[in-house]
């Protein structure tokens, strides 16, 4: 019975997932048509690509509200190289990468140097690197060469489109190093039990500090991901965008607590998830209006989920004094 | 083997918050032995295990290793020096594998990757070893306590430490468990590994150890060649002095009247059906090893944590589960075993603290505002009562207090209003003898007037010492309850041992 209840909270992404494939795909036929799917994950890129990057730092147990900005911070530099500088576009996007890679710094640097909470420390930097970007554009739309915008549509082998190639390049190579390097099984380590994970001798400042500096590098390049699609960038370029991230990563079964989520299949399927409702609310013709609440029920539901399953596994660990059947039962031998 | 000692501390010390824990101790570790380290609670032996295990550095002395000087800065130090430590408490990420949890600080690698097979490989090797069958891909939070201690002490053999210092390791082992262990100790001095093996079942010390260390009160009382210790002389020398002299002369007497009365008090996997009654004016001593669930069950009577069944009477009325607002007001009071993190507001001074639990007593009753004058008189009186030792009541931070005295502190927000029942969970953990005599006398005193104390303790002399009943626990169940006339070290420890295992593996101690 609690292993039963305890597999459906640890394959809650995949449920939820189907059903809702499924409710759309019978409320609307054309939804599941190959090109819609297409869309959809093309769609699905920008914010996958901000909340894998997300992903990292949410293992940790912490969270970084900074992205939007750093994706607009990022952009506007990206636009006044290009654009005032005469910059090539590849070296802008190094630049632009290496400007995101900086503001994670900067909050590695609030979390584990200086130690303030994670939530304040991002939040100053949200306000920051906003401030930043608004200082270099004045708040004017920055509009950026076709060479540019063209990435967008190029079709690898001419059946891929870029944007879902560069997506699964993206959630291949994080996917790898959470699974399969020491750094990566060491990070599930310390968003289990920090303080374990120092006396086990892990250097958990140096892994909690990767996780924003990989967060940045992943926001800004959802960022480039983003204006290749829209070709122009306003002030409120981002706004909101953190929270999109956060939502795909938890829909993905990514634990507010740390120590447990994946990229793949996990945040994967919840960038999708998220486009695919957003996608799905269009294609059924949902009053415009009601689609924000109906965005909000499915993400408090994936939340609530996430704390279920929390207080649930640690409800399972208490520690089990009395000589009961439990564990006898469980290794098939009842001699006890 | 050679004469020379791999390991050695010589003259090491360390005090906390003025409170030495450790005071000019010497220990040599030799190749192919197993050190024996005894000392009641708070004899200063995780402290120094702490210090030679990179957790802090010792305020005096140095360490040897191989001769040259070691001064490990982190955990991983100690683990790259060689020193392996098998903790009493675990040390496991349960979201991990047994794998990954064995391999957690350096894994096996193949360039950047992870060698998955060499991983399971060398994983299934030390299982093995260990007489444990499971997959090495197998999440730890699958597995009980005592398997999960085993993969603890797995990961230390496979980091081919040189020294491994096992800290109480049998407490969550089953009998069979614990006897593979100690196979397992025998074939590593036999390849020349070198031991240090602590822990309070005194028997298993005397069977295992070729070397022995006693401490007290951070000093080193005896050591020397194991076989010359029986176990009455590791006892005297641990507690060290006549067990009539450290116990103040009983006042109490207990009354007919029941203070607290708990009535099948159940939650799966921690306690079972637990019944008992505390009298007016008894000190009713609750004993039972670590993880007898002696600490879950006082928090679930004083609603801390929650319980599935049965009930809680103090003065003829049931406490709300899990509600400690509705036991403290029916007269309960709770000193927790924790004092650091949860019996005390640190950076806060005295008055605070004390006033902390009955302060809508002071308050106004129209303005709701408090009376801060009658505030501070109160909670001066109690700590002249108690004779506090500090330099202000009202603006000293309890931290900056010695161990027993914010223990008094501890106490004294529960004296503001004299409790019905009163429960104790450690109380004289890390603090002084001194300090332990003053609190010997309050609960004296609290019996005396009337109050039901019950007191937790893992010293057994301790509640020999003070309580008028002792009722024995193990696995979560009451065993058997002795009246003071018919106390007996021997038959008490049986008790706290017998669901524990088949076989008897405490040594005799009077």
């Amino acid at each position: 019975m609690n292993k039963l209840k305890l597999v459906l909270l640890n394959n809650a992404t995949f449920i939820i997932f189907i059903v809702i494939f499924i409710v759309f795909g019978v409320l609307s036929p054309r939804f599941l048509a190959y090109k819609s799917l297409e869309i959809i994950v093309v769609n699905a890129t920008f914010i996958g690509v901000i909340a894998v990057g997300m992903t990292f730092v949410l293992l940790t147990g912490g969270i970084d509200l900074s992205v939007g900005s750093t994706m607009y911070f990022s952009a506007a530099v990206l636009g006044y190289l290009i654009n005032d500088l005469g910059v090539s576009i590849w070296l802008g996007m190094l630049v632009c990468l290496l400007v995101g890679l900086l503001i994670g710094t900067f909050n590695a640097i609030m979390v584990t140097r200086i130690g303030m909470v994670p939530f304040i420390a991002t939040l100053i930097t949200m306000v920051l690197a906003r401030g930043a970007g608004m200082f270099i554009t004045r708040s004017v739309p920055v509009d950026y060469p076709e060479s540019l915008t063209t990435l967008d549509a190029i079709n690898v082998f001419g059946v891929i489109p870029m944007p879902i190639l560069l997506f699964a390049l993206v959630v291949c190579v994080a996917s790898v190093f959470l699974r399969s390097t020491q750094p990566g099984r060491q990070l599930y380590a310390i968003g289990n039990d920090p303080e374990g994970g120092r006396r086990a001798g892990l250097n958990t400042r140096r892994l909690t500090a990767m996780t924003y500096m990989i967060c940045g590098i992943c926001a800004a390049l959802g960022g480039i991901v983003s204006i290749a699609q829209l070709g122009r960038v306003n002030a409120n370029f981002g706004v909101g965008n953190e929270f999109d991230a956060i939502a795909a990563a938890v829909l993905g079964g990514t634990s507010l607590f740390g120590g447990i989520g994946t990229v793949f299949p996990g945040t994967f399927l919840g960038a999708v998830m998220i486009q695919m409702i957003q996608s799905g609310l269009v294609f059924t013709r949902i009053d415009l209006y009601l689609q924000p609440i109906i965005m909000a029920a499915i993400i408090f539901l994936a939340v609530l989920v996430d704390s279920i399953r929390s207080s649930f596994i640690k409800k399972l660990q208490r520690r089990n004094i009395t000589k009961q059947t439990d564990g006898a039962a469980r290794s098939g031998s009842a001699n006890g | 083997m050679d004469d020379q000692p791999i390991f050695q501390c010589k003259g090491v010390s360390k005090a906390f918050f003025g409170i030495k824990a450790l005071d000019n101790v010497d220990i040599d570790l030799r190749c192919g032995r197993a050190l024996g380290l005894i000392g009641e609670n708070g004899a200063g032996k995780s402290t120094l295990m702490n210090v030679i295990g990179g957790f802090f550095p010792p305020d005096a002395g140095v360490m040897l290793l191989d001769g040259k000087p070691y001064q490990p800065e982190s955990a991983l130090d100690a683990t790259r020096a060689g020193i392996g430590f098998i903790h009493q408490e675990l040390n496991l990420f349960p979201n991990l594998t047994i794998a990954e949890n064995i391999f957690i600080d350096d894994f096996p690698r193949r360039g950047p990757l992870i060698n998955r097979k060499s991983m399971a490989e060398r994983t299934t090797r030390v299982l093995r070893t260990l007489g444990m069958d499971f997959s090495p891909w197998l999440k730890v939070e699958r597995l009980m306590p005592g398997e999960r201690q085993m993969v603890e002490i797995a990961r230390v053999l496979a980091s081919d430490a040189r020294i491994i210092i096992f800290d109480e390791p049998t407490t969550s082992l089953t009998a069979k468990e614990t006897e593979k262990l100690f196979v397992l100790m025998e074939q590593l001095k036999t390849k020349g590994g070198t031991i240090v093996y602590i822990s309070h079942i005194l028997g298993d010390v005397e069977k295992l150890c070729d070397d022995l260390v006693v401490l007290r009160d951070g000093r080193i009382t005896a050591s020397g060649l194991c076989g010359d210790f029986s176990v009455e002389r590791m006892v005297s020398n641990m507690i060290g002095r006549d067990i009539g002299s450290i116990y103040p002369p009983k006042k109490n007497i207990p009354g007919d009247g029941v203070a607290l009365a708990v009535r099948n008090l159940s939650q799966s996997g921690i306690v079972n059906d637990i019944s008992l009654e505390l009298r007016e004016g008894e000190v009713l001593g609750v004993f039972g090893l670590m993880g007898s669930g002696r600490t879950e069950l006082m928090r679930m009577i004083f609603g801390v944590d929650d319980y599935e069944s049965g009930e809680v009477v103090v003065g003829g009325a049931a406490v709300k589960r899990s509600n400690p607002r509705d036991a403290i007001d029916k007269g309960m009071a709770f000193i927790t075993e924790n004092r650091r993190d949860e019996g005390l507001l640190q950076s806060f001074p005295i008055v605070d603290n004390i006033d902390l639990v009955y302060l809508r007593d002071f308050v106004h009753p129209v303005t709701r505002l408090v009376n801060k004058k009658k505030v501070a008189g109160e909670s001066a009186r109690i700590a002249g009562e108690l004779r506090i030792k500090c330099a202000s009541v009202d603006r000293q931070a309890v931290k900056s207090l010695s161990g027993g005295n914010q223990q008094k502190v501890v106490l004294g927000k529960w004296l503001v209003k004299k409790p019905r029942a009163l429960i104790m969970d450690e109380p004289t953990r890390g603090i002084d003898v001194g300090a332990k005599y003053e609190v010997y006398n309050i609960i004296n005193d609290l019996a005396a007037g009337g109050s039901g104390v019950m007191v937790v303790s893992s010293e057994l002399g301790e509640l020999m010492g003070i309580a008028d009943r002792i009722i024995a626990m193990s696995r979560g169940e009451i065993i058997q309850a002795f009246e003071r006339g018919e106390f007996d070290e021997e038959a008490i420890m049986r008790a706290a041992f017998r669901v524990h295992g088949d076989s008897m593996r405490m040594g005799s101690a009077k």
